[in-house]
């Protein structure tokens, strides 16, 4: 068996040879294909801190995904189009910044997984994926009608936004910062997983009357993962609206929220590079799959058929012989 | 006569038609081992969890050092020198044995929101943990999964996540369930030396331990404490024989 150390390198490499090569062979598709992943690897690997490390199974991560992505939006909008964003009290300006617009994509999307934790961390199992799907169905028949950003077509904008000393346009350069934040973020889960907090919310997952006992509490350590996951899920959702600069209500549908969960499943619930495998291969499905048949989700869906019957863990459980965490 | 570590006054709970707990008023004493005793069902479980905070009384209080706990959460009762064991282990059965009890150490000290620093490699910490799995015997089995411990063994590991707590009381239930002749004999002589460092609440089922060990028994029948007392007077009781040992051979 490979252990996962092994794993984890190889698929870094892999993701930095990827668009290298597509760069020497000029294939720029390949490059924007590969970009797609490393995002929805990152939105993934936020919903695995709340769901791999701490169990809460989140159907409604689109939410974030698609706040970053409006937040993205409205900043850029209201830059190409000069006029200022009114926000009641002060209007500010827009802005092509990408750090300020991850900035405020954080911000938002921590704010608004905070409130629904808040809302839905007291129930659990079915009645929390059922309370978080509802959120996400909140919003994305909201933004339907937000007529202002361009309700249900919505919006596009026509320069990708700018990053200090980059430029962004080159597809490789782009693929470079979604790659950075993607590493960043595995350092972020990977470090939280061997902290203090990361051992209470991987117990407070098993067994929430323990982690009470020892004068923790479970409920405080949940919330504070799903802000942490939900945010960097929202960052993901900030790139992903640059990358096809283009914002609509879809990166609030529920379909998203359950992609995410599923790349997680096909990688591995709880491991680090889980959602990168997964998003790699989904990604991959989508491309061939769909290129052949419009159906290729009846094949997505058989393959994580034989994942869910062949072994827990998803591909890293299987290609390490260790079942992962249960959840 | 010093004031009681914890106390508990006419605690009630019902499950329905069902009186588990019925106006149950104890208290434990510094430096000794308080004993519950009583039949399968007689509510010293549900009694332990309104004690610890689990299981919300619908009248009663619980005192803690003299202070009203009975509105705070378990987290909270913890915080207040409460250590608690469980019947039905509740550990994290994915996780090693030193995790498990490095949980306790995180709880008992710096709380666990610190984020980046590897708590496994914090000496301090790692070091408390070790100590408690000395003490219960368990320092070898310390890389072992929960999952794959035997019965017993998972008993030991409670005890140490308790220890690790430096409670001003401990509360445990049934410890020596599943222990084996030779481990219940361990134990026994083990908790006889804790109670220097904080008074135990024991339900057991075991009356070799509790005739050992117990400074006052209680005994709880139906919910209702019938007779607190000695050993020797409850040995001697002729209300006890007939509600409890009697029925027992
Ligand atoms: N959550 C619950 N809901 C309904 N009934 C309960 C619940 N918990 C306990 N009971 C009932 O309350 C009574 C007391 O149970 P409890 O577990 O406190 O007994 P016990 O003295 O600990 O017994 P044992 O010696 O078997 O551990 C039993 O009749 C039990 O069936
Ligand atoms: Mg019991």
């Amino acid at each position: 068996m490979i252990p996962e150390r092994a794993i984890n390198a190889a698929v870094i490499c892999g993701l930095l040879a990827v668009p290298i090569w597509a760069v020497m062979a000029d294939e720029i598709f390949t490059i924007t294909l590969t970009t797609r992943a490393v995002i929805l690897a990152l939105a993934a690997v936020g919903l695995n801190i709340a769901l791999g490390i701490g169990g809460l199974v989140s159907f409604g991560h689109a939410v974030f995904f698609g706040l970053g992505g409006y937040a993205m939006g409205i900043l850029a909008f209201h830059a190409q189009t000069f006029t200022p964003l009114d926000l009641g009290l002060v209007s500010v300006n827009g802005t092509k910044s990408m750090p300020v617009i991850w900035v405020v994509a954080t911000a938002v999307s921590a704010l608004a997984a905070w409130v629904i934790g808040l809302l839905s961390l007291r129930t659990t199992g079915v009645y929390f994926i059922m309370i978080t799907l509802a959120f996400g169905q909140m919003f994305f028949y909201f933004t339907i009608s937000w007529s202002a950003y361009g309700g249900e077509d919505g919006m596009s904008i026509y320069v990708r936004n700018g990053f200090p000393g980059l430029n962004t346009l080159v597809p490789i350069q782009f693929f470079g910062l979604c790659f950075a934040a993607l590493c960043l973020a595995l350092l972020l889960q990977w470090r939280l997983r061997g902290s203090a907090f990361g051992l209470a919310l991987n117990a407070a997952r098993q067994t929430p009357e323990r982690v009470e006992t020892v004068g923790l509490n479970p409920m405080r350590l949940k919330l504070l993962a799903f802000v942490i996951s939900g945010a960097i899920t929202g960052l993901a959702g900030a790139l992903f609206a640059d990358l096809n600069r283009f914002v609509s209500p879809t990166m609030f549908s529920w379909q998203l929220s359950g992609e995410l969960i599923i790349l997680i499943i096909i990688g591995g619930v709880g491991r680090l590079m889980g959602p990168v495998i997964g998003a790699a291969i989904f990604v991959a499905l989508e491309h061939w799959l769909g290129g052949l048949t419009d159906f290729w989700h009846v094949w997505l869906g058989a393959i994580l058929l034989l994942i869910v019957l062949f072994g827990r863990g998803g591909v890293i459980g299987l290609l390490t012989g260790k079942a992962g965490p249960h959840v | 006569m010093s004031d009681p570590v914890l106390a508990t006054h006419g605690l009630m709970k019902s499950f329905g038609a069902l009186v588990a707990t019925d106006d149950v008023s104890i208290d434990l004493r510094p430096g000794e081992i308080h004993a519950i005793i009583g039949p399968n069902g007689a509510g010293k479980s549900t009694l332990i969890s309104q004690i610890s905070g689990g299981l919300a009384s619908d009248a009663g209080r619980v005192e803690i050092m003299g202070q009203d706990v009975t509105a705070l959460s378990t987290a909270a009762r913890a915080r207040a020198g409460l250590g608690r064991t469980f019947q039905i282990s509740a550990l994290a059965m994915e996780d090693t044995v030193f995790e498990n009890v490095l949980l306790g150490v995180i709880g008992a000290t710096a709380g666990a929101w610190a984020m980046f620093s590897p708590v496994a490699r914090n000496r301090a910490l790692a070091e408390r943990a070790m100590a408690a799995l000395d003490q219960v015997g368990l320092a070898n089995a310390k890389d072992t999964r929960c999952a794959d411990l035997s019965h017993g063994q998972r008993r030991q590991v409670e005890v140490a996540v308790a220890l690790t707590l430096a409670p001003k009381a401990f509360v445990m239930d049934e410890p020596m369930a599943g222990l084996g002749a030779e481990g219940s004999k361990a134990l026994t002589g083990f908790l006889d030396g804790l109670r220097s460092e904080a008074p135990i609440l024991l339900v057991e089922h075991d009356m070799d331990a509790v005739f050992a060990l117990a400074d006052r028994i209680s005994v709880l029948v139906n919910g209702q404490v019938i007779v607190t007392g000695t050993v020797a007077e409850i040995r001697s009781s002729d209300a006890v024989r007939e509600a409890y040992l009697g029925a027992a051979p």
